[in-house]
Formats: structure tokens, sequence, C-alpha cells
């Protein structure tokens, strides 16, 4: 047949010259999940198949957070990247597939409001002003600036937001709305955030949300809203700082990977997560994201040398943890 | 009615004349739109992304450093795809283009199988992706493999192929076949000695340019879960260890260029914007070049035809 006398020679001169006779496909640590862990878990990947000389091999795939927990509940992945804690039903899943989990909390995100640079009139938003432009009840209704503060000109709201089946948009509704899912409707929605980044970079009404990384890169074309959690208190802008003394409230959340313990008898992963605890700070930074304490990776570590097993969270979405108190609870278990 | 004066048949004539001349610079407009489009998209991408081409960038894995990004497993893995892709498809293909032409009855059975193939061409490519995932993947735990995407793929262009054998084979003149036949030659010697070779040409243009087409699909690709960072190579193909060594490529892990793509697309630097434009360009020239392929070679085999 033609294809195969045209390809199978180039391809097998091709392989041979590039890479002579591969072993076979033992080796490999497979992991799946969350896009917004899988800046960091990339990261870790590449310097780790770097350091061992290509000798152990690592994939990364990008299902999102609930795609990578029904691969890790059907045993077909290693680790799982979560940008949420484990819910209720991916527990129950777990439990009958007979797959336990290792929680290790990795680094810490802040979901970022931006606006449009040249924007003059937001100085900082409240909880409670946020809740009423992307509350359900303000669809159609609340479409001018002035609606929600009389300070505010007569301007359109452009809305920019995260799609429906991203973690973050799970959390951003959790948090600011009161209850995961609950969002208006009438606003730009994209899974890709450089299209939100586009959008609230040309209109000076728009405001947006997304992760803390596609705002750090884009500076230049965005500024952030400072955050105000309670009444009095003052806006805060996010930043490493003000998410490690845990005052960027609420929209700091810490983000995980979950090891399955019978995956850590391979040498191989075992190895790999060693070489995340012990680089994540570095590469957490890297990465635009805010590492967590030095000594919340040697917990980690601790966690996977007696394996213990189980969330700090039982099974639900939660709001406002910070750094402290979230190691404290890792403590215990 | 009254005959028309010399005058008046050239004013008709000249009406005529003038209609023909918008309609071709209306049709030549129309023409340049297109062409125009193409060729701005493919400068745009060559011109975003002239930085990245090196040798490095075809040789380097991917990185979280655009600079130093590559495509190598992206590139290797589509090829590797569109390699399992041809070899399930065509023979598949041509046989089953073959029977329908040659062997299969005219009855409303045939007809119904006709009526479907056209409507498997249009089928969402998701579709599909969801199809193999259900089979592929986890029925016949193939695994998120090469061997999947290929496979899924090939169900994907096997329309394609049939409805461009029929075309070819049908474009063969009867008198070929009744003077095979009157020589005393079976069906199959028929087939075997001049319907296949010549209808070759017809047959290898549908066979490259569904490969073209699949080689750009990313939606049953994702569906499948091909991964996004892959920083090693499947093993070479047909070079392990025999028997069971040869086939060990089949199930390695992959991805392929429209992801890698993809990916680069939704990073948060900025500088990953160069990456996917080269990315791009470079998916263009395989896809313009399989095409090109596909030109040359029914040219060439076409001049041997002779009947």
């Amino acid at each position: 047949m033609f294809k195969q006398s045209k390809l199978v020679p180039a391809l097998a001169v091709a392989g041979v010259a590039l890479f002579g006779a591969q072993a076979a496909l033992a080796d490999v640590v497979k992991i799946d999940g969350s896009s917004t862990v899988y800046p960091i878990t990339e990261a870790v990947a590449e310097e780790f198949q770097k350091a061992k000389k290509n000798a152990i091999k690592v994939t990364v795939g990008i299902s999102g957070t609930g795609g990578g927990f029904k691969k890790f509940c059907r045993g077909e992945v290693d680790i799982a990247n979560a940008s949420r804690p484990i819910l209720k039903k991916e527990m129950d899943a777990c439990k009958e597939a007979g797959i336990e989990y290792i929680e290790l909390p990795v680094a810490f995100d802040a979901l970022t409001v931006v606006m449009n640079p040249k924007n003059a009139f937001l100085k900082e938003m409240t909880v409670e002003q946020l809740k009423a432009i992307w509350e359900p009840a303000a669809q159609g209704k609340i479409t001018r600036w002035n609606q929600v503060n009389p300070a505010w000109p007569d301007a359109p709201i452009k809305l920019f937001g995260a799609g429906s089946d991203s973690g973050t948009f799970d959390y951003f509704t959790e948090a600011i709305v009161g209850k995961a899912k609950s969002s208006r409707g009438d606003y730009t929605a994209s899974e890709d955030d450089n299209v939100l980044v586009q959008g609230v970079s040309r209109d000076v009404n728009a405001i947006g949300y997304f992760g803390y990384a596609y705002y750090a890169e884009n500076t230049g074309k965005l500024k952030a809203v400072p955050i105000v959690e309670k009444a009095g208190k003052p806006g805060v802008l996010p930043s490493e700082a003000t998410v490690i003394n845990g005052t960027y409230q609420p929209l700091s959340r810490p983000i995980f990977i979950y090891i399955n313990p019978k995956a850590l008898d391979k040498p191989e992963v075992k190895e790999f997560v060693e070489f995340y605890m012990k680089n994540a700070s570095k590469l957490t930074k890297e990465v635009k994201y805010v590492p967590l304490s030095a000594k919340a990776y040697t917990t980690n570590m601790e966690h996977v040398e007696k394996k213990k097993k189980g969330t700090v969270f039982g099974g639900t979405a939660e709001v406002g943890i910070t750094i402290e108190e979230l190691q404290k609870r890792e403590a215990k278990i | 009615m009254q005959p028309l004066t010399t005058e008046q048949i050239r004013a008709v004539i000249a009406r005529g004349k003038l209609r023909d001349t918008i309609f071709k610079a209306l049709g030549i407009f129309c023409l340049a739109i297109a062409l125009l489009v193409i060729v701005a998209l493919i400068a745009d991408m060559a011109i975003k992304g002239s930085e990245r081409f090196t040798l490095d960038f075809f040789l380097n894995f991917a990185s979280r450093r655009a600079a130093q990004a590559g495509i190598l497993s992206a590139w290797v893995g589509s090829l590797l795809v569109m390699l399992v892709t041809a070899l399930a498809a065509v023979p598949l293909g041509v046989a089953a283009g073959l029977y329908l032409e040659e062997y299969a009855k005219r009855n409303w059975l045939t007809h119904i199988i006709e009526v479907n193939i056209s409507n498997l061409a249009a089928v969402p490519s998701i579709v599909y992706g969801l199809l193999a995932l259900g089979i592929f993947v986890y029925q016949f735990g193939f695994g998120q493999s090469i061997l999947s995407a290929g496979l899924t793929l090939a169900l994907l262009i096997l329309p394609i192929i049939i409805v461009s054998t029929r075309e070819a084979i049908r474009a063969i003149p009867a008198m070929i076949r009744e003077g095979s036949m009157a020589v005393g030659a079976t069906r199959w010697q028929t087939c075997r000695y001049h319907i296949i070779p010549y209808a070759m040409p017809g047959i290898l243009t549908g066979v490259i340019i569904g490969l073209a087409r699949a080689i750009g699909e990313t939606a049953p690709i994702i569906t499948i879960g091909a991964l996004t960072f892959i920083a090693f190579l499947p093993p070479a193909p047909f070079t392990g260890e025999p028997p069971a060594g040869l086939f060990d490529w089949v199930f390695a892990p992959f991805t392929v260029m429209p992801i890698q793509i993809f990916n680069w697309t939704s990073r948060p630097d900025p500088a990953f914007e160069i990456n996917a434009a080269a990315a791009g360009f470079v998916l263009m020239v395989m896809v313009l070049s399989m095409n090109a392929v596909a030109i040359y070679l029914r040219y060439k085999m076409r001049k041997n035809i002779k009947w």
C-alpha cells in the first residue's frame, strides 16, 4: 500500500536517528486534571525529567478537576490535579472502586477581579457590590455602573467571566454569590482566559475575573480591583504577600494534587512526588502562583511517607480558607 | 412581429456581453476574497511565528518557557496517528468502495447503505470522539493511545475514502470491464488488474484529502484524551523486540499538533502566541504539502493510463 511504503521507512529512520530504540512504556507517571494546577505540575514534570535524564517519563493532561477525579477514581492515573477539594460524590466513586487518596495542597491561587487600566472610577469593590453585579437576580437588571453605586458613572457594565465548566467559575460563584454555580448568564463567558483578558483590555467599562497568573502576565493591559471583604475593611489587592497573610479574602483558594497511595509503591511515582515537594516553592513562584510555607511542603512529605489518606474538607466546597488554617488542618490528619 | 434591425441585434449582443463581463468580474472578486483570506492567514502566522522557525523548535519538547518550547512530541505524534489512520482506513475504505461499485447488487439495501455513507461523512467529528471513547478506549481497552486516536480518525475519514473510491471506479469506461470479461477474466481478476490500477489516482486523491482533514482534527482527539504535556516520544515504529515489541508504539501516550497549538493559545504568557503561530504555520505546511503530493501523484499516474 502506498501510505505504508512512503511513511514507514521515513518514520523509522527519523525515529532511530533521533532516539534510538526506546524502552517500553514502563516507568511512566500519569497525571491528569485541573488546568489551573497544570502550569505548576507541568513545570515540576519538566524539571523532573531533566533531573532524571529522561529515565522516568511523566505525562500531564488537562481534563479539568472533575474529569481528573473521574480518571483517578478509575485508577487510570497516579495523580490528579485539583483546583478544589474532592467532592462527596467523587469520594463515593473512589470508595466504590477501592481507590484511596492522599491530599496534598501545593499552592495558593488568587482569583483576580480585573478592570481596564483606563478605568478611573473603580477604586475598590466590596464583595456585596460584586454580588449585586454577578448574582442570578442581576441578569438583565443591573446593567449600568450607577445602579451598583450612585457615585459611579451612568455607563454600561461589560462583564467577562469563566465558563461554567471550570473550577474557577465554581469557586468565584461560591465565594461571591454564596452558592456554587449560581451566576447571571448574560456575560461573555469563556474557558479560554485569554479571551477574557482581550475583552477587558479593550473596554473601559468592563470587569472580569480569572486566575492570578493571567493577570500577572498581562499587567500592562489590565488593572486588578482591590477587594473589600467586609464593610469597614480596606481594599486589598491580590499579591503573594496578601495571600500569605490571609488578607486577600475571600478569593484566595488552595490548589491540590491527589495521589493514589498504591501508586506510591512504584518508585518513579514516589520520586516524582518527593521532587514535587522539594521544588514546588521555587517553581510555583515562577508560574505566578503563591507557594505554601516550607513547613507545609515538609508536612506534605510526612503525609506521603506515612501514607496519610483522606481529605480535610469533608467533601464540600469551602471558601476563604487561609494558608494558616489549611496547615493546621493538614497537620491533624 | 417585426424582425429586429441590425442595430437592435447589436444592442442585444452588447447587453449580453456587458452582463458577461459583470459576472466575470464578480467571479474574480469572490475568488480573490477566498484566496486573500488564505494568504493573509498563512502570512500572518508565518510573520508572527517567524522567530521560532529554528531547528530547535522541531527538536524540542513542550516547555513552560515559550522560547524553549518545541513541537517534537506533537509532530511525531501527528505522523504516527496518521500512519495508524492510513493503515486502517485505506484497506477498509477501498475494499468497501470496490464492493459497492463492482459486486453489490442494486437493491434497496445497498441503496440504504449508500445514503448512510454519505450521512456518515456529515457527522460532526466530536461524535466520533465520543463513540471512540466508549468503544476503543474503554470497551477494547486500548486506552488513551496512538491506536485509539488513529482508529478514531480512520472512522472519520472512511466515508471520504469510500466515496472517492466509488467515484474513481465509476469514471472507468464500461468497455474496460467488458473487454476483460470477454477474454475470460473473473470479476476479481478484472478488479485486480484493471479497475484498481485505473482508479488509483482518484483513490489516492481521496485518501490524502481525507488524511489532510484528519491531521487537523482536534475535537475527537481531545475527547479520547490526548495529553498536553508529554516530553518523550513513543518507541520508534516496528523497531522493538519482535513479535510483541513491534507494536509497542501504538499503545504509547501521545499528543498531536492541533492540541499543542490549542494549549499554547490558552496560556497566560503572551510569548506562547508566537509558538502557537509558528506551530499553526507548520501544520498548514503539512496539510498543503499533503495536498500537493495528491495532485502530483494524480497527474503522474494519469499519464500512465492509456485506454
